[in-house]
């Protein structure tokens, strides 16, 4: 597939993102109900949720929290008021008639995010990020719809970048890119299929040279990150086939269809929208000291394309093992707490990248579940270097390890695994060897040096394995050449 | 010895002295207002477990309970029918939610039972707290006790009627621009709108979220305060109330007001008050002066924009606090014989008008055009920046006085329907009471003469933010003082 | 002036289905109000803030704690049309 489908075409897309991040709090943004996905018809609502009348909003503090940090770790500035309007509009899943969200003084503003891109890195400007409640799930029946406040009042903040992207490739890798900053975090479990993620993209198509940006579309709730490069790349082809056969670019609302892999307009009457934002006075002006915005900064963890540089510089891994080591931040917290255990980091990404994660995807368990401790494994990792067991061994250790969790010294002990490096000891066994099989011995010596393998087999069966490979190979080499009669 | 004649002391004590049960009690108030509310209107419903709650109250007085732990104890109420009451029908006055049982209790209904007041039932009002004269309640229009052609004022009419009445203890109404006081003063009782913030709107219906404050009607200046003490205070579930600590204003109370500092606004033309009412407001300022107080002129020049720019914040306000009222989770729905045929702006536009009266319309499509795009600019906007100048004038004010007095309304209690045809006009009563909910200030009107006509008229005290004290003991000083205290109307 | 087209308009804007006779009425009404509150354009209002609350009052923000008080059942109580626990509504597709 071509990079850019529309400059093949003479035209240039302009593309930008709207990404609903569902924050993970244990309570809703105005009201103390769960917010757990499961959960019972309307079993999580209470009368602010259903919009009972008399009832009044309460802001959740966890929320201006995780809403401040997210908007520090997507370079934002943070306004020190914010304020929280009400949007107006009727429609059975919005309980008041309208619903609360920041309007023209969000909390965050001005930010910038790098991606990656085939041609280095890019920063796409965030214009802002502002809280708001979602709404209620509505089910269709046919005849009738079905209503459940359970989602309503959960807080959301909406990431909203600048018009600045022109592939659907680029929009995707920025949208992963937030997705991966928000789980950083913490603020969000990113779930694109249960709907905690959600993205929105505008598209437009210009001829290029032109300045004047052409009619925007919106695409609504896709969730995956592959179905925002389709849905782009479809809406892209889409309207330059509109524009090259004269028509115009109605501004809409499209949804995406995965399994026809097309975009379809929702045909909803948009003309006579007027939300009448005004300030909503049930809730005083988010004032934030200096303060409390510098703790939060400070609380900020290391961002993933950050740590992968680190990585690379001081650690010495290679850009990919290093991308794919952060691309968790659990992942990477064991990758560097297994390292400095080891004090081998090469060898730590190896064992995580093969083994580690082998195990993890077999089992279906997430890293932090991970039986194998990432002290234990830096440990093990240190044996192996240290040439106090072989890899092989190790190999042993680590299954033994997944499947009764303890320290490698442990088992190598109990097992009596230690690998005999001692080069006095191995020669004792090698004369030993060489004595008992007088006949291979000038066989080898006669030129059949494949017999090699013979010596060493009949070595390690003595030892039981546990003879340091490398130092066998050595004395044996040089016992079988060393021959003086 | 006549009880519903009594003060709350007065009753709790003689509950004390088990010289009656609150049972009795309560089922004295429920035997009045069988016998005389059918001529006043003032109960939308009476509470069928209130004699329940008292049998629950005569228990706990038996237990040894004090008014040192309950300081309601015993005291049968009325509620005005925006607080939300657990399991009681709450109407707000219309046909919208005609069937509304609400699964909770606002904090302030919450707060006085928890002090051992017994709920008698839920008082009439204009649709929403929309009106001035208690006539557009989907519920019939509230007869003043003293004159039952007159209007009981509004919103809260059916609170001040029932303590004029006696046909409660005391009452809970809402002030939005002058509903408590207002009335209170058209029926002869004390009536409290405190400080914005002061009392929770927690499970209050809202008509205006920045101007509505809860507050009692009550007998005397005392009782008030006592009320006003068990309501007020922060609420977790509303985070537009004051974390101050709120005062023993009852306790507190002290008619010596000598030295105060009492302003009279300039720009308020007595030659526009009917006579009567000129005179009684002429008393009060002789009478204070008399106490000692110091009588001084102050200036509030946009006086004259207060009532536009509370029409203009209120229905903009209220035009969004209504919108939840659609048909969906409760509340009145229009009959569809198909619901699969309904088209969803259909089911809302006729749900919708078919719920709310006229008034309420009004002032919805009022507010949705003040708000809307292209008018936000120079309405709702422009009118919240005159607020803070309204605001900033008081604050002014206050710098050179402690108290403002002025009439409440510039005539006594009209007649039913005579102002009902003409909104404008009906706007323009509240211009005394308005302004004070613009700038968020305690007001309170305390009654202090009888026109030739024979209808009470009260005056009114405003004072700086969480000043209620200083208020409080103005009225108390003229309470005492005044020529009429006692006067009850003829109610049988 | 708000004439009728406008009232309709407005009502659409605020669900309310409005009769002509009474669009006819809410024209005349509202003309008159609003032109009556058109006087504050007069105030001079350069730089000043909005006012929203009208008193100082100290921020005040919950713990996120969950506290789940009332049953499906209690909120659907009230519902004009349900089925099991939900709210029903006319088809919004």
């Amino acid at each position: 597939m071509s990079l850019n489908v529309s400059s093949d075409r003479g035209y240039e897309a302009v593309i930008g993102l709207e990404i609903h991040a569902q924050l993970k709090t244990q309570s809703k943004m105005f009201c103390s109900d769960s917010t757990t996905f499961e959960a019972g018809d309307n079993e999580n609502t209470s009368p602010v949720s259903v919009g009972l009348p008399g009832s009044l909003p309460v802001v959740n503090k966890k929320a201006i929290e995780f809403s401040v940090k997210t908007g520090l770790a997507l370079g934002c500035q943070i306004r020190r008021t914010s304020v929280f309007s009400r949007k107006n509009y009727f429609y059975p899943d919005l309980s008041k008639g309208y619903q609360i969200s920041q309007y023209d003084l969000p909390i965050c503003y001005n930010g910038g995010v790098r991606i990656k891109t085939e041609n280095g890195f890019k920063r796409i400007p965030i214009e802002r990020a502002h809280m708001e409640e979602d709404a209620g799930k509505s089910t269709h029946q046919g005849d009738y719809t079905l209503i459940n406040y359970n989602r309503a009042g959960i807080p959301l903040l909406e990431i909203v970048s600048g018009p600045d992207m022109h592939s659907a490739i680029e929009a995707a890798n920025y949208a992963r890119t937030v997705w991966q900053i928000v789980r950083y975090l913490g603020v969000c479990d990113g779930n694109l299929e249960e709907g905690s993620l959600r993205c929105d993209v505008n598209v437009s198509v210009r001829k290029i040279g032109v300045e004047k940006l052409g009619t925007k579309v919106e695409i609504k709730n896709i969730n995956s990150f592959r179905f925002i490069e389709k849905a782009i790349d479809f809406e892209i082809e889409r309207q330059i086939d509109v524009l090259e056969s004269g028509q115009k670019i109605i501004q809409e609302t499209r949804l995406f269809d995965p399994d026809k892999n097309k975009t379809f307009s929702m045909r909803t009457k948009e003309d006579a929208q007027d939300y009448r934002y005004f300030p909503d006075p049930d809730l005083l002006p988010v004032h934030l000291t200096e303060e409390y915005i510098e703790n939060i900064q400070k609380s900020l963890p290391e961002l993933p394309l950050d740590r992968s540089e680190r990585f690379q510089k001081t650690q010495g891994l290679p850009e990919t093992d290093a991308a794919l080591l952060t691309s968790e931040k659990a992942l990477a917290d064991y990758f560097e707490m297994a390292a400095t255990q080891s004090g081998n980091p090469k060898a730590t990404a190896n064992w995580i990248m093969t083994e580690v994660l082998k195990e993890l995807n077999a089992s279906g368990k997430s890293i932090l579940d991970c039986p194998v401790s990432p002290v234990h494994l830096g440990k093990l990792i240190h044996e192996i270097d240290q040439g106090q067991i072989s890899g092989k061994m190790a190999k042993v250790i680590f299954q033994e390890m997944w499947s009764h969790p303890r320290d490698p010294l442990e088992i190598i002990k109990e097992k009596g695994l230690v690998q005999i490096s001692n080069t006095s000891e191995i020669e004792k066994i090698v004369d030993q060897v060489l004595k008992l099989n007088v006949s291979a011995v000038a066989e080898y010596r006669s030129g059949k040096t494949k017999l090699l393998g013979f010596f060493v087999g009949a070595i390690m069966k003595e030892t039981k394995g546990k003879a340091n490979p490398e130092i066998v190979n050595e004395i044996l080499n040089k016992k079988l050449a060393n021959h003086e009669g | 010895m006549e009880i519903s004649n009594l003060s709350i002391k007065e009753t709790q004590k003689i509950l004390l002295e088990k010289k009656i049960s609150a049972y009795e009690l309560t089922q004295y108030y429920l035997d009045r207002i069988e016998k005389l509310d059918p001529q006043i209107n003032s109960y939308i419903t009476v509470n069928e477990k209130a004699l329940e709650e008292a049998k629950a109250i005569d228990q706990k007085i038996s237990k040894g309970a004090t008014i040192e732990s309950f300081s309601l104890l015993g005291i049968p109420m009325g509620i005005k029918d925006m607080l939300c009451t657990k399991g009681i029908k709450t109407t707000a006055g219309s046909k919208m939610l005609e069937n509304f049982i609400p699964p909770y209790d606002s904090t302030v209904v919450s707060r006085l039972k928890n002090q051992g007041a017994i709920l008698l039932g839920k008082l009439n009002q204009d649709e929403f707290a929309m009106g001035s004269s208690s006539e557009t309640s989907y519920y019939g229009p509230v007869k003043n006790p003293w004159n039952l052609d007159c209007v009981a004022g509004g919103s809260s009419g059916g609170s001040a009627a029932a303590v004029a009445a006696e046909l409660a203890q005391f009452t809970i109404g809402t002030d939005t621009g002058g509903s408590i006081r207002q009335p209170a003063h058209f029926c002869g009782v004390v009536g409290v709108k405190p400080t914005y913030g002061r009392v929770s709107r927690y499970g209050i219906v809202a008509y205006a979220s920045s101007l509505d404050q809860a507050g009692p009607l009550a007998k005397n200046v005392e009782d008030a305060a006592l009320i006003l003490e068990t309501i007020a205070g922060h609420d977790s579930m509303d985070s537009t109330t004051s974390q101050r600590k709120k005062e023993p204003w009852s306790e507190n109370l002290n008619a010596n007001i000598k030295g105060l500092r009492v302003g009279l606004v300039k720009e308020y033309r007595t030659d526009q008050l009917y006579p009567d009412v000129e005179k009684v407001y002429a008393e009060s300022i002789e009478t204070l002066k008399k106490l000692g107080a110091e009588i001084k002129e102050i200036s509030l020049p946009l006086t004259e924009f207060g009532i536009p720019v509370y029409y203009l914040i209120a229905s903009s306000e209220a035009s969004s606090n209504l919108a939840r009222y659609d048909g969906v989770r409760y509340g009145h729905r229009a009959e569809f014989k198909n619901l699969s045929a309904v088209e969803l702006e259909k089911f809302y536009g006729q749900t919708r008008g078919e719920g709310f009266g006229k008034e309420v319309q009004r002032r919805i499509m009022l507010g949705t055009y003040c708000l809307s795009s292209g008018y936000f600019d120079a309405y709702y906007n422009k009118a919240s920046q005159v607020r803070r100048l309204i605001s900033n004038q008081y604050q002014e004010a206050f710098k050179s006085c402690d108290v403002l007095l002025s009439p409440v309304t510039t005539s006594p209690a009209f007649k039913l329907g005579e102002r009902i045809s003409d909104p404008l006009t009906m706007y323009l009563n509240d211009i005394f009471t308005i302004t004070v909910n613009l700038a968020g200030l305690p007001g309170m009107s305390v009654p202090f003469g009888i026109s030739k006509g024979g209808l009470p008229i009260g005056v009114q005290l405003v004072t700086a933010p969480f000043e209620e004290q200083k208020m409080l003991n103005v009225a108390y000083a003229l309470e005492m003082n005044s020529n009429t205290k006692g006067a009850r109307p003829n109610v049988s | 002036m708000i004439d009728k087209k406008t009232i309709k308009k407005i009502a659409e804007l605020s669900r309310l289905e409005v009769s002509d006779v009474d669009a006819e009425e809410y024209s005349v009404q509202l003309s008159k109000a609003l032109q009556f509150f058109e006087h504050i354009s007069k105030v001079d209002t350069h730089q000043i803030e909005p006012m929203i609350t009208p008193v100082e009052i100290e921020s005040f923000w919950r713990e996120d704690i969950v506290n789940q008080e009332y049953t499906a059942e209690e909120m659907i109580k009230n519902a004009p049309e349900s089925l099991g626990h939900l709210f029903k509504v006319p088809p919004v597709v």
